[in-house]
């Protein structure tokens, strides 16, 4: 199994009368809620959760990118990513990423995808979002019906720029480039893994499934509601005669908070679940899915984007969102069963924790942290023993790396060689 | 009013042909046709009808190689060559406004006669029109009728949201449709029409409803700027869809063309 810590970043500071005041956290969100100054505080806050989770034995950390997002801070997850690169050692970095088809020249993400790797040694999990609707279209303006296609021919750019050894021209409908020649290139070759996060579309299970790429489903409904969708993805997986079914070809995140008991939880942890499920995830369904971004296909699979779910407006307790999986949370036995539960029946290895909840304060996401690195995630590590090697799906790090800050002290230097004294 | 197809280049492409009189080729807004069938038919009584569909639209074939505004204007002027026709009369409401406007700049010495009907395809900062690909369908009728209670009646006519089965047959139409729309339109519905306007050589009729809160009145002079010798007619007492609201209005305009 595979635990990657998952710091979506939302902003802490929405009112309690959110909702009634606001239509939407995301899109057209009322911009005075932001607070610079105290944003401050929050970004270097989250980075240091994120540090900090990196030093407890979870495989990786996690970002990814959303736009005019109340409840999630990074625009730019290289950004947060490579200031991670420099602050962390040997946890993996990933990125889920970077939305490809909104980058102009979408090189730009072969680049940075590059650097980051170069910086964290190898460290670099690199997720390609086709990105929702709020953030692709309505935030960034792709046209709809041409994001799939647009994003297909990001995808192949990048490739091919990792790819290729000498400089090549590229004639692309959205993009063209009389000398593609990247520099710098990744360490991990032929590239670093790449995780594809999807919302059920089956072009993107297909798509995931020819390239060997790791389907990753980041809903917030949890695993009970997430399990019809997991299993389209398994019946495709058959269907198309992967040579596998593998775990690791599959993720999940899913929201946890541990406490010592169930109703430790509950005290601890209640409040800033609601301030996410009912506060966070207020998003106008006009924004939901912009005509023509989903396929006829997906709609008449009946794959709606979970912000459209009339269930994600209405104010849900504690108990319900726990009893239906959308949250994981209770004593360190408790979690590890329903965990178990979750892998299981969704046959994901790699789990996205989202433990830094809504304006959940760092005393309180530092102890769930604990705990869950301590005393649940030992005891799930060996779920999938027959997969134990499958390393197609995570990065490649150098076995040695290089240790930031170490230059040599100042006092000890001699004369450098060939300057004359 | 008889629906046909019609052969192009690229694509298959459903059509109403109807009446007689000088030909009139009409294209439809991005609600499509629907609302505009009794106009049509009244519109027939005075012309020969011919209102080809966007692909996607109806039941038509969607046709993915139509990706921006150029390919939109080349396919629909391959339609009029292939339903034989020769400067015929050029109508076209909102988006097909849109799509006319462009056709007539793009071949000015192809059309002499233009009738545009609250056309998009301008924009001015100072009235921006409002975002339809962001739109509840009860949030609909408040923007396109002059009366917006009798306008969500007609909409909702159609059928029930609340039922699955609706809602996604629902969400289908509207992928197809406003998703083809939205290659034109979204997510500003401007694509560079305004620095073209001036080599349109057509006799030209702005017709718009006085009560347009979608693409609000002021946009018939910014395109009366644009055109030389454009003529407005105001229609009172009616919204965006003034074709629906006031037909016999809406086709008194277009008959000046004849």
């Amino acid at each position: 199994m595979r635990f990657t810590w998952f710091n979506l970043m939302p902003w802490p500071y929405l009112p309690d009368d959110f909702r009634e005041k606001n239509r939407s956290v995301w899109v057209d969100i009322d911009s005075r809620l932001f607070d610079p100054a105290k944003s401050n505080d929050v970004y270097n806050g989250y980075l240091d959760m994120l540090e900090y989770a990196g030093t407890l034995g979870f495989d990786g950390i996690g970002v990814n990118e959303h736009h005019q997002n109340a409840y999630g801070l990074m625009p730019s997850p290289n950004l947060i990513a490579a200031s991670l690169a420099r602050r962390t050692d040997d946890v993996a970095l990933v990125v889920l990423g970077a939305s490809i088809a909104l980058y102009n020249p979408p090189l730009r993400v072969a680049e940075e995808f590059a650097m980051l790797d170069c910086i964290s040694g190898g460290r670099l999990v690199a997720g390609f979002p086709v990105g929702t609707s709020m953030d692709t279209n309505y935030c960034y303006g792709t046209i709809p019906a041409l994001t799939r296609e647009k994003y297909k021919e990001a995808h192949e750019l990048i490739k091919r720029a990792w790819a290729e050894r000498e400089p090549f021209a590229f004639n692309g409908r959205y993009t063209k480039l009389r000398y593609v020649n990247l520099w710098p290139r990744p360490i991990q070759q032929p590239h670093p893994p790449i995780h594809i996060p999807g919302g059920g579309s089956l072009e993107t299970f297909d798509f995931c499934i020819d390239n060997t790429y790791s389907y990753s489903y980041l809903s917030f409904g949890g695993y009970i509601r997430g399990q019809a969708l997991m299993q389209g993805y398994w019946d495709r997986v058959a269907e198309r005669n992967a040579p596998d079914t593998s775990p690791y070809r599959a993720g999940f995140a899913q929201t946890i908070c541990v406490a010592d008991t169930d109703a430790e939880a509950e005290r601890l942890y209640a409040k800033h679940v609601s301030y996410f499920y009912n506060r966070c995830l207020h998003v106008y369904p006009g924004f939901a899915d912009a005509p023509g971004y989903r396929t006829i296909k997906t709609i008449q699979k009946g794959i709606l984007s979970q912000y459209a779910a009339n269930s994600m407006f209405q104010q849900l307790p504690w108990k319900e969102l726990v009893d239906n999986g959308s949250v994981i949370a209770g004593s360190p036995e408790t979690v590890r069963q329903r965990m178990e539960d979750l892998i299981k029946k969704l046959h994901v290895g790699n789990i996205f924790c989202l433990m830094q909840i809504g304006d959940m304060p760092k005393d309180k996401c530092m102890h769930s942290t604990r705990l869950f690195a301590e005393k649940v995630m030992p005891k799930l590590r060996n779920v999938f023993p027959e997969y134990a090697d499958d390393g197609r799906f995570w990065c490649k790090p150098l076995a040695k790396r290089a240790k930031p800050g170490a230059l040599p002290v100042e006092s000890e230097l001699g004369s450098p060689v060939g300057v004359e004294s | 009013m008889e629906l046909k197809t019609i052969q192009t280049e690229r694509v298959p492409v459903r059509y109403y042909e109807g009446g007689s009189g000088q030909p009139l080729v009409f294209l439809h807004g991005a609600g499509g046709l629907d609302l505009d069938l009794g106009f049509l038919d009244a519109l027939a009584e005075r012309f020969h009808v011919y209102a080809p569909l966007v692909p996607g639209y109806g039941d038509s074939e969607e046709c993915g190689e139509l990706r921006d505004m150029l390919d939109f204007t080349l396919h629909t002027w391959d339609v009029v060559e292939r339903l034989g026709l020769r400067n015929p009369i050029l109508a076209g409401f909102s988006m097909g406004g849109m799509i006319a406007s462009e056709m007539a700049a793009i071949a000015p010495n192809d059309v002499s006669r233009l009738a545009l009907i609250a056309p998009a395809g301008l924009w001015l900062d100072e009235h921006p029109i409002p975002d339809i690909f962001a739109m509840l369908p009860y949030e609909l009728p408040g923007y396109l009728f002059y009366d917006p209670e009798a306008g969500a009646k007609i909409m909702s006519a159609g059928g029930d949201l609340s039922d699955p089965k609706f809602l996604q047959a629902f969400l289908v139409q509207n992928a197809r449709q406003l998703g083809a729309a939205g290659k034109i339109l979204f997510p500003i519905p401007e694509r560079g029409l305004g620095s073209r306007l001036y080599r349109i050589k057509a006799k030209t009729m702005l017709i718009w409803g006085a009560g347009d809160k979608l693409i609000p009145p002021v946009y018939a002079q910014a395109f009366q700027r644009g055109i030389a010798g454009a003529e407005v007619v105001m229609i009172p007492r009616a919204g965006h869809v003034a074709p629906f609201e006031k037909p016999a209005e809406v086709i008194g305009a277009l008959a000046r063309l004849q």
